[in-house]
């Protein structure tokens, strides 16, 4: 420890030009030791919680074990996988997903959008707004899907009862087939268009006073402004936006669970849903496996579209 | 041509008209757009609304037909029956309690696991940083019903089924990537020459992050802890199937659990919502300034 201080004072040309490189290359050493020390529990963590199970999923989805039979796996290569991608079950799944990710991403985009647009030109209030409109968002799903369950009730739901008095009819929103997909939409789009105020909201403040400015001594319409300044500069951020509440979306489980299990029919089931009633009521473990790693695939390709535009936005 | 001036004529006497006629369109304008804006913001906060009035309404009126908005009689009945159950603690409340244990405790792992890891790949050259990065985020993305079907038959390998550890762990594990992306933002924030200075001082690179960077971090780190135990706390698909017992089962299936029968208390779900939920939004509001990354998991910053 005292050694090397002394060197170094007593004959400095001698050592300068030798040192250097060498605390150099052992700082470099520990600071790589120190990023591997710091580094591998969390990644570990996530290769024994996150790829080790989906490992297992993908040997899982090329046998036919089930996990209440027991009993060795038999591999059935890719049986599994030409029975869901040919199963008109799992096409109409895959088609309630698609008409409920659409549907309620569409919503909450053009709603959020619309509601950060109106906060953004309020001067006064946008805090007290901002935080008013967020709650929903912060909840979690299983009160979400509980409280509107209990507000979309046919008998003695809020909503009827509004509508009632409105002299309307009543509508049975939970237990008809097609009214049943709109309300996990309209459930879906309520909760998390505030997500997409939120960012949108970022976006719009960030857009730069004097490019309005300079529009208005142009004259330029209120329309041509918000197409060619407002929606350029935000955009990129929406659709990132956009693409994360899809991928939310498509993975969307907890609602569906509490506020139709899937009903009436199968009218409300999504991919998500199916997984689930293959894999714990049917107990079709290496049918699950394979649907769930089809899944995985789509959320994969949107994943990485998702951090495509984000590192795009990041470089900008 | 034609079109040119067919416009350019009429601007001439519609200019002097303009200013005036602009300001009281502003006016009016502004007036619908607040209008607007008032019957969006009702529509939003009626559910959280009706959620709370359930709550403290009498039985009677919970299942009024046409339902009681402002004259019902008010009563604590079913904050009471959230927490008490005849002769004891209710199921309610136990999980309540879980519902704290398995939060915090997974929150506080997932911080001390993520915090050195985001500082070591904001400071270093690690090999292929960009891709261990997005592979941790994309960990986040996998779908919980999928995941769930290996973990459950890899936790009753190991008899993790139905044990609080088996989900402080999963829960762990799904905050990591988060954790790891958030407080990447926030180291990135505090410039490395610190530590430089503080090396050049005599500190090592350890002592440098332990005792200069770390105290610059904690407002980020809680901020972060908050948004994590958000995520614990308000989680249901690995809940409701890794833990089945009531003694280890967490808040929100047991919240769901209350719809099960023939016969639902609404009142009960209402004051065990509010219960569960006011504690997130007390703490949403402590860390609103971060809010949009936290929820984009760490990726959008402002």
């Amino acid at each position: 420890m005292s050694n090397p201080v002394p060197l170094t004072t007593d004959h400095p040309g001698q050592v300068a030009s030798a040192t250097p490189p060498a605390p150099g290359r052992s700082r470099r050493l520990s600071d790589r030791g120190l990023a591997v020390a710091f580094i591998s529990p969390a990644l570990l963590l996530l290769l024994a919680m996150s790829v080790f199970p989906l490992l297992w999923a993908l040997y899982l989805s090329f046998t036919d074990y089930s996990a209440t039979r027991g009993g060795p796996a038999h591999f059935v290569w890719f049986e599994n996988y030409t029975a869901i991608l040919t199963s008109a079950q799992v096409h109409l799944r895959a088609l309630t997903t698609l008409i409920y990710v659409v549907g309620a991403v569409a919503l909450q985009t053009v709603l959020g959008f619309a509601i950060a647009y109106l906060i953004s030109r309020r001067t006064h209030g946008r805090g007290l707004l901002t935080t008013l409109f967020l709650v929903p968002m912060m909840l979690s799903q299983v009160v979400v899907g509980l409280f509107w369950k209990f507000m979309l009730d046919a008998q003695f739901g809020v909503i009827n009862s509004m509508l009632g008095s409105l002299g309307l009819g009543q509508v049975e929103w939970l237990t008809r087939q097609r009214t049943a997909l709109i309300s996990l939409i309209v459930v879906d789009t309520w909760q998390w268009t505030p997500f997409i105020m939120l960012i949108a909201l970022a976006g719009l403040t960030a857009v730069p006073k004097y490019l309005y400015e300079a529009a208005s001594i142009d004259r330029a319409s209120e329309w041509f402004r918000f197409r060619t300044i407002t929606l350029p500069l935000v955009w990129p951020l929406l659709l990132i936006a956009v693409l994360f509440r899809a991928i939310e979306a498509f993975r969307l489980f907890d609602l569906v669970y509490i506020l139709t299990s899937g009903g009436p029919g199968v009218s409300t089931e999504t991919l998500s849903f199916h997984v689930y009633k293959v894999a714990f009521l049917g107990f079709n473990t290496g049918t699950a496996s394979a649907y769930g790693i089809l899944m995985v695939l789509v959320v994969i390709v949107l994943t990485q579209l998702y951090l495509r535009y984000l590192n795009k936005l990041k470089e900008d | 041509m034609a079109v040119s001036v067919d416009e350019a004529v009429p601007t001439g006497p519609v200019r002097d008209h303009t200013p005036p006629a602009r300001r009281f369109g502003g006016r009016g304008r502004s007036v619908l757009e607040i209008a607007l804006l008032t019957v969006l913001a009702v529509v939003m906060l009626f559910p959280v609304l009706w959620m709370i009035e359930t709550s403290i309404k009498e039985n009677r009126d919970v299942y009024a037909i046409p339902a009681k908005f402002f004259d019902f009689t008010v009563t604590l009945d079913h904050f009471k029956d959230v927490f008490i159950a005849s002769g004891g603690r209710s199921a309610l409340s136990v999980s309540f309690l879980n519902s704290v244990v398995v939060a915090g405790v997974s929150t506080v792992l997932a911080t001390v696991l993520g915090v050195p890891a985001a500082w070591a790949y904001s400071r270093f050259a690690v090999k292929a940083k960009k891709d261990q990065l997005f592979f941790i985020l994309s960990t986040r993305f996998m779908p919980p019903v999928v995941v769930v079907i290996p973990i459950f038959l890899m936790y009753r390998q190991v008899g993790l089924i139905d044990t609080k550890l088996g989900l402080i762990l999963i829960y762990t594990a799904f905050n990591v990537p988060f954790t790891i992306w958030m407080m990447k933002g926030f180291v990135d924030e505090v410039p490395a020459e610190y530590e430089d200075a503080a090396m050049l001082d005599g500190y090592t690179r350890l002592q440098a992050f332990w005792r200069f960077t770390l105290p610059l971090l904690v407002p980020g780190i809680a901020a972060t802890a908050v948004f994590a135990l958000i995520f614990s706390w308000n989680e249901f698909v690995f809940a409701i199937f890794l833990t089945s017992s009531d003694d280890v089962r967490t808040a929100p299936p047991a919240i769901a659990g209350l719809i099960g029968g023939t016969t639902v208390d609404w009142g009960l779900v209402a004051a065990a919502s509010v219960v569960f939920a006011l504690p997130v939004l007390a703490f949403a509001y402590l860390v609103r300034k971060h809010l949009i990354a936290g929820v984009t998991l760490g990726a959008v910053r402002r």
